[in-house]
């Protein structure tokens, strides 16, 4: 009796949440106006990335700075296949798996040199790799224009099948569905079945392994864990992941540049994974979700807060925020190491190291 | 051939600058192996403080000679950035000493954005010119020419660097560096204050740090509140390039790594048919760095570090 009444509730939790998915673009379109749908829609592009990051850093425990590059190949590969950039206009279901297949092509080729790496030299030498990705995209336009240098990709293709585009209003009877809004259900589809892919992976015998891995890479290896198979699988892994939101984003904003996948942004998703909580998936879209919401609101308070107690500008709120967001970070960790929400295993590490730190000092 | 001596000075003077910066990085990371990501925000710091004391004089109409304007300026950015530099050390890097190496590299960089952002306040978003008030006398041998204030520099760089390793040798508070990074709780145990220590590295770094933003910024007659990122990376690379943790392997790595960095963007459009161009300068310094931590992760003059690498 007792499974049955919990599965029940787990069903109606289920469905709850399900209802309140659906109809949360509608209540956030109507209450705070669809500017903010749009921000949600980010989102949720943010909860891919920084879950494709988090099998990386979390469940592996390989410092990746230069994720965006990732995400830039995904954006590059759908943007040059469905724009008027080469004339081509492909499909979605072409483009978008194969930016996933190119970006996790580029994550073996990071992965397979850096192999050998560990901790803050592994970061650099990602961050590196970001820069170069960067570097090439914004400079090969000359001999021949590929990626259109700094003033990047214009006029790409929305999401389209036959005449159902994801581009335009859409109307079903009496019901308008703006573009945010169906760009919103695409997304949330997306970004569910990824949170399902990687609690799958995280419970699977690999998951077990990644653990291992970062925990302890000699003893994993002595346990017959194949290292180099397992760190290769978790860059492509999350590679691909990266790719996929990288070509949504694409397809989404109709632009883009090499501006868009700058190091800020790799340090952005990072931080969305550490401070959410390292390895620990509800962390992580809770991390994402913040530190995506969070700007802005901060951009739509600062600059009228200022107004209002100075009656002038006195900071730029595009400064304040980042300065808020950089001192956050060091708050965040000298207060909370471990993340807002961080798994049970990951909040033991941590109050060990503490204890550690200070046998030490006393 | 006149071209490719030009391109070996324009990498002197570039390198001996990057030896610099790197001094700061190898000196942390041999005491507490750690890499101090902030270290590029002080000597973007150090860059900006000297233009500014410079320019108030200036326009103060103080009439002293060139140079005595620019030591004016250093003496208020070196102290200024050792301040930073202690503080950096304070704030990111004591509180979570023991903890997951992650947690000090996020602070890091939470303090380098910080820093970035509060010199947008301050100084705003633009390049900030260097005031012309140095000697830009040239001199020119074997057909390659370089300024008298390059030459400066470069001989600036060594002295210092030469009064560095000196200190480290034969010094009390070099004899203490060195037990530190060896074994920090032995080194404690034969009375050696880790804690003091440790901020001493961070100052001294910081100074240098200062004196090499300000001959950047002479060096391109501007400075900017987001230089110290590029900068510092090249110069980590250098770091690296050397052997990490080791003081004369900084500075063979700085001076390779700005050879090497000229020369590739003197010669990159020859050699891939003009597909290339000198555009592509920034990536040397990250191709480097990746060739190097592939095939000697120890760089040229470090130690085997099996555990670190």
């Amino acid at each position: 009796m007792t499974t049955n009444t919990s599965t029940r509730g787990k069903m109606a939790l289920f469905i709850g949440c399900a209802v309140l998915m659906a109809v949360a673009p509608f209540v956030i379109g109507s209450v705070l106006g669809n500017s903010w749908v749009r921000i949600v829609d980010f989102a949720l592009l943010y909860i891919m990335l920084a879950l494709g990051l988090n099998i990386v850093v979390g469940f592996a425990g390989l410092l990746d700075m230069g994720y965006i590059a990732f995400y830039a190949v995904g954006a590059y590969t759908y943007a040059l296949l469905s724009s008027p950039q080469f004339g081509l206009h492909l499909p979605f279901y072409v483009t978008i798996p194969l930016g996933a297949i190119c970006a996790a092509c580029f994550g073996l080729l990071l992965g397979t040199p850096v192999l050998r790496l560990k901790g803050d030299y592994l970061a650099i030498v990602t961050l590196g790799f970001g820069e170069i990705i960067r570097i090439f995209m914004n400079n090969l336009n000359q001999p021949i224009n590929i990626t259109n240098g700094p003033q990047g990709v214009n006029l790409i293709d929305p999401i389209h099948l036959g005449d159902v585009t994801l581009g335009k209003t859409m109307q079903i009877g009496s019901l308008n569905l703006p573009v945010v809004y169906l760009h919103y259900y695409l997304f949330l589809i997306l970004s569910v079945l990824v949170v399902i892919l990687a609690s799958r992976l995280q419970h699977s015998r690999i998951g077990r392994a990644w653990v291992a891995l970062r925990e302890d890479d000699i003893a994993a290896a002595s346990m017959g864990i194949n290292i180099r198979n397992i760190k290769l699988l978790a860059f492509a892994l999350g590679a691909l992941s990266g790719g996929v939101a990288g070509g949504l984003f694409a397809s989404f904003q109709g632009f883009i540049s090499p501006e868009s996948f700058g190091l800020m942004e790799s340090i952005m998703i990072l931080a969305m994974v550490v401070l959410g909580g390292m390895g620990h998936i509800p962390g992580v879209v809770l991390g994402a979700v913040v530190l995506t919401v969070a700007p802005e609101i901060l951009r739509d308070t600062i600059g009228p807060l200022q107004m209002n107690t100075f009656g002038r500008m006195i900071v730029d709120p595009e400064n304040a925020r980042q300065l808020l967001f950089g001192l956050a970070l060091v708050v965040m960790m000298l207060v909370r190491p471990a993340g807002m929400w961080p798994s049970k295993r990951r909040a033991l590490e941590f109050s060990d190291a503490k204890a550690k730190a200070r046998a030490q000092k006393g | 051939m006149d071209i490719f001596l030009q391109q070996i000075l324009n990498g002197l003077v570039l390198g001996s600058i990057y030896a610099l910066i790197a001094l700061g990085y190898t000196m942390v990371y041999g005491i507490m192996g750690l890499i101090n990501f902030a270290h590029g925000e002080v000597v973007m710091l150090g860059a900006m403080v000297t233009i500014t004391i410079v320019n108030a004089l200036v326009n103060a109409g103080v009439s002293l000679p060139g140079p005595v304007i620019l030591a004016i300026g250093l003496f208020v950015a070196i102290p200024a950035c050792m301040l930073v530099g202690f503080t950096i050390e304070r704030i990111a890097y004591r509180p979570l000493r023991g903890a997951p190496r992650l947690a000090p590299l996020i602070t890091a960089i939470g303090l380098s954005i910080s820093l970035q952002q509060i010199a947008i306040l301050i100084w705003g978003r633009n390049y900030i010119p260097f005031p012309p008030i140095l000697n830009q006398d040239v001199v020119t041998f074997f057909g390659a020419s370089i300024t008298k204030l390059q030459i400066f520099i470069i001989v600036l760089c060594l002295l210092i660097m030469t009064g560095l390793l000196v200190m480290v040798e034969k010094t009390k508070l070099g004899r203490a560096m060195r037990a530190t990074s060896q074994n920090p709780s032995v080194a404690s145990l034969m009375g050696v204050n880790v804690n003091s220590i440790i901020s001493a590295t961070f100052v001294i770094g910081s100074g240098l740090g200062a004196v090499a933003g300000v001959m950047v910024a002479t060096n391109y007659d501007q400075a900017h509140y987001y230089m110290g990122y590029l900068i510092g990376m090249k110069a980590f690379t250098a770091a690296v390039l050397g052997g990490i943790g080791n003081l004369g392997g900084a500075v063979l790595g700085g001076i390779l790594l700005g050879i090497i960095e000229s020369l590739g963007a003197g010669y990159i459009g020859d050699l891939t048919g003009g597909f290339l161009g000198s555009n592509y300068q920034d990536v040397f310094a990250f191709v480097v760095l990746i060739l190097v931590l592939i095939f000697r992760p120890s760089g040229l003059l470090g130690e085997k570090l099996a555990d670190r690498a």
